[in-house]
């Protein structure tokens, strides 16, 4: 009776959904995903669904475009748009001949997109399951919307069929119900950043999947994660540097071995007070991570990725985290 | 204008503080890209204005934090607005508020139903929409419906005119300028063809021959039951289209007035940084006003101190070295294990140079935004959350000086 265990390792879903709270760096965690996918042999496809380019940017390639392109050995990565998705499915299920004859498709499109709710979802959703059904690629990562949208765009195949009784939409919503329910093929990874907020969202995202969509929660990454500073006995040696008579020996120590003009206590404040914020932050931040942890469905996998101080954007960066996610993984 | 929005020479010449903007206008509206700290900007902002300036203050918030909510007296979702009592200004160190301060919360769907008992001709029709459940998933499920609706609340409030400065904090929506199209994009759905086209059938039964190649996709797609459905449905809207489209554009035009003004919310961080400049250029673009752009989660300067760089280079290049050198300043009086000590030291140093690096590319970034407004408030990377009015007006302190 009980549902086939879904596969331990993340990558070895078919199909993931990477969302998050606004800011979380959701789309870096996404390329990150796709590109330690691709290095491991898998043909992934990367899709951006909000066409903002943030995923062109995580590799510095060309704008990407609803028909895929191969930016990496076995990487490929699209944007999704709705109408183009449309087109290819009338074009596929439909075999309308002369669909330009047609006219205003366009405007046909509008309507569909604009009047009929979950329509423009489900044409966002049924692009992603096709190419999973269809065994086009190991693994279809999705940079999906944040988390205040998601759960409309994964529920939309359930809407559709509460609402509309034939044709050939409703049709179509059975094999992907049965992809995106599937926890062996079909997952949502969540992104967080240790802070409050999306701490929050993440939770209640957490509940809401489970409420209103048959997806399975496949894994939580936090991101930005600051590194541990000191132990507590080194913590004991920091505070006691930070009284004025030991910051001024610091000071000397420093100014002595320095030719020429001494450094004087001016120089090692910053310092201190650097890494006073640094432990604060840390320490604010662990408060959040222990909420999301006690708050998440007892299992849940959870995967950390440190703050990326030298990049935070780019290849060079997507790199990282890259390697970051490997090692958590296991890799 | 022309002049003031030369990108020359202003770098460091802005002024820094909101209190004139807050004084002069009436409706201050906090954009930005999501996890800037937007609900926060304007709850602080209305904060003081309410504590320095007078006059009744309200700020209207979409999705605030649950400690934010609390510190602002608003436990329950809904749109009832709930004055902060003065005691609490007492308590958080401003003994005598000049003004009040008043918040609230957007609750989108039964903002929608207001609509919709403020449009309907009739009872009856006002019922088949508010059971409708296409009226149900349009309302509560699309995006856009939140955008529309905001701006709409917000037109409503400012109209009744119980308010002297209305903050508001935006929907986090997909892309910022999003909400700006929304009452334009929705007098444009209540009036165009399409909607005509699709309700023909339902009231004449005929198909013209301009809408068949239409219907004839659309009925392939979704059945002819439920484009019956839709039509039906917006049938019964159509009974309020005067009201809305007139309702739509008074409130373009209440956005566009002279008493609104823009405070765009922004990291310092690329991706916000790039969605602020698009956002700039689409106020602009619009003849809408920027007031400000605030600067949230700004490290604090002294990491770009090359003093300091200097010494935590030496730090983590040769710790044991200094740590030697420190307990020999200090009359030999140790400070724990030596080589402790020096692990203590190269961590410092360490530190210091990764946020260095964080923070000289911020100060990259904030060049770049700082040309693009006539006031630029930087408010610094606060190390802890805020959760009461205390800390609403300690950060607020920063976008008044």
């Amino acid at each position: 009776m009980a549902l086939p265990d879904p596969p331990t390792d993340l990558l070895d879903r078919r199909l993931l959904f990477v969302t998050g709270k606004g800011g979380v760096g959701k789309t870096s965690i996404a390329a990150a995903m796709g590109s330690l996918a691709a290095s491991r042999g898998q043909r992934t496809l990367l899709c951006e669904v909000d066409a903002k380019g943030d995923l062109a940017g995580a590799f510095e390639t060309a704008p990407t475009q609803f028909r895929e392109r191969e930016i990496a050995p076995g990487l490929w990565a699209m944007t999704m748009d709705t109408e183009a998705s449309l087109r290819e499915y009338l074009g596929l299920q439909l075999k309308l001949p002369l669909l330009a004859r047609l006219g205003p498709l366009a405007r046909t499109f509008d309507f569909v997109a604009n009047a009929a709710p979950g329509v423009k979802e489900i044409l966002t959703v049924g692009k992603l399951c096709y190419e999973v059904r269809e065994r086009h690629y190991d693994l279809v990562v999705v940079d999906a919307p944040a988390s205040g949208h998601i759960v409309g765009q994964l529920a939309a195949p359930e809407a559709i069929n509460d609402l509309v009784k034939v044709g050939m939409v409703r049709d179509q919503t059975g094999w992907m119900l049965d992809i995106l329910g599937d926890p062996a093929r079909t997952g949502v990874v969540v992104v967080a950043t240790p802070e409050e907020m999306p701490v929050n969202e993440t939770l209640e995202l957490a509940a809401r999947l489970g409420e209103d969509t048959v997806v399975d929660l496949a894994g939580v990454v936090v991101n930005r994660v600051l590194p541990e500073l000191f132990t507590r006995g080194e913590e004991k040696i920091f505070r006691e540097l930070q009284r004025p008579d030991r910051t001024e020996a610091l000071a000397a120590a420093v100014g002595a071995r320095r030719s020429g003009a001494g450094a004087g206590p001016g120089a090692v404040e910053p310092l201190l007070d650097g890494a006073d914020l640094a432990v604060k932050l840390r320490r604010t931040r662990a408060e959040h991570l222990g909420v999301l942890r006690e708050g998440l469905p007892p299992g849940t996998q959870l995967l950390y990725v440190p703050e990326l101080f030298q990049r935070s954007h780019g290849v060079r960066a997507t790199r990282q985290i890259a390697e970051a996610l490997g090692a958590e993984l296991g890799y | 204008m022309a002049a003031r929005r030369s990108r020359q020479g202003r770098a460091l010449k802005a002024p820094s503080s909101l209190e004139p903007l807050l004084a002069s206008k009436e409706i201050v509206i906090c954009c930005g890209s999501g996890g800037v700290g937007k609900t926060t900007t304007a709850a602080a902002a209305a904060a003081m204005a309410a504590a320095h300036l007078g006059g009744k203050v309200l700020v209207i918030t979409v999705d605030p934090a649950r400690r934010l909510a609390n510190a602002l007296g608003l436990e329950r979702f809904g749109n009832v607005e709930t004055q902060i009592r003065p005691e609490e200004f007492a308590a958080a160190g401003v003994p005598e508020p000049r003004g009040e301060l008043w918040a609230a919360m957007l609750d989108t769907k039964r903002s929608w139903d207001e609509l919709v008992r403020a449009h309907a001709p009739d009872a009856a029709t006002r019922d088949a929409i508010l059971a409708n459940p296409l009226y149900d998933n349009i309302t509560s499920r699309f995006v856009q419906s939140h955008d529309y609706i905001a701006m709409e609340r917000l037109y409503e409030i400012h109209a009744s005119g119980r308010y002297d400065l209305i903050l508001v904090d935006t929907p986090p929506t997909r892309n910022a300028i999003d909400f700006l199209e929304a009452p334009e994009r929705m007098a444009d759905f209540f009036s165009s063809r399409l909607l005509r086209w699709l309700t023909v059938p339902a009231r004449s039964r005929v198909f013209t021959m301009a809408s068949k190649p239409f219907y004839t996709v659309a009925d392939r797609i979704l059945g002819s039951q439920f484009l019956q459905d839709i039509a039906e449905f917006f049938l019964l809207f159509q009974t309020m289209y005067d009201g809305f489209v007139e309702r739509a554009r008074a409130v373009t035009r209440t956005l566009s007035d002279k008493r609104t003004t823009f405070v765009v919310v922004s990291t310092l961080e690329p991706s916000p940084v790039r969605e602020t400049e698009f956002f700039v250029d689409a106020l602009s673009e619009r003849q809408l006003q920027l007031g400000a752009v605030v600067l949230n989660k700004v490290l604090p300067e002294w990491f770009g101190d090359r003093d300091a760089a200097a010494v935590a280079q030496r730090m983590s290049a040769d710790p044991a070295g200094l740590a030697k050198a420190v307990t020999e300043a200090s009359g030999g009086a140790g400070i724990g294990p030596p080589d402790q000590l020096a692990r203590v030291l190269a961590e410092v140093g360490e530190s210091f140079l990764n946020f260095q690096v964080v923070a000289t590319r911020e100060a990259e970034q904030r060049a770049e935004l700082a040309a693009v407004a006539d006031v630029v408030a930087t408010v610094p990377y606060a190390d802890h959350d805020i959760t009461d009015l205390a800390g609403l007006l300690e950060l607020g302190s920063w976008l008044w000086r």
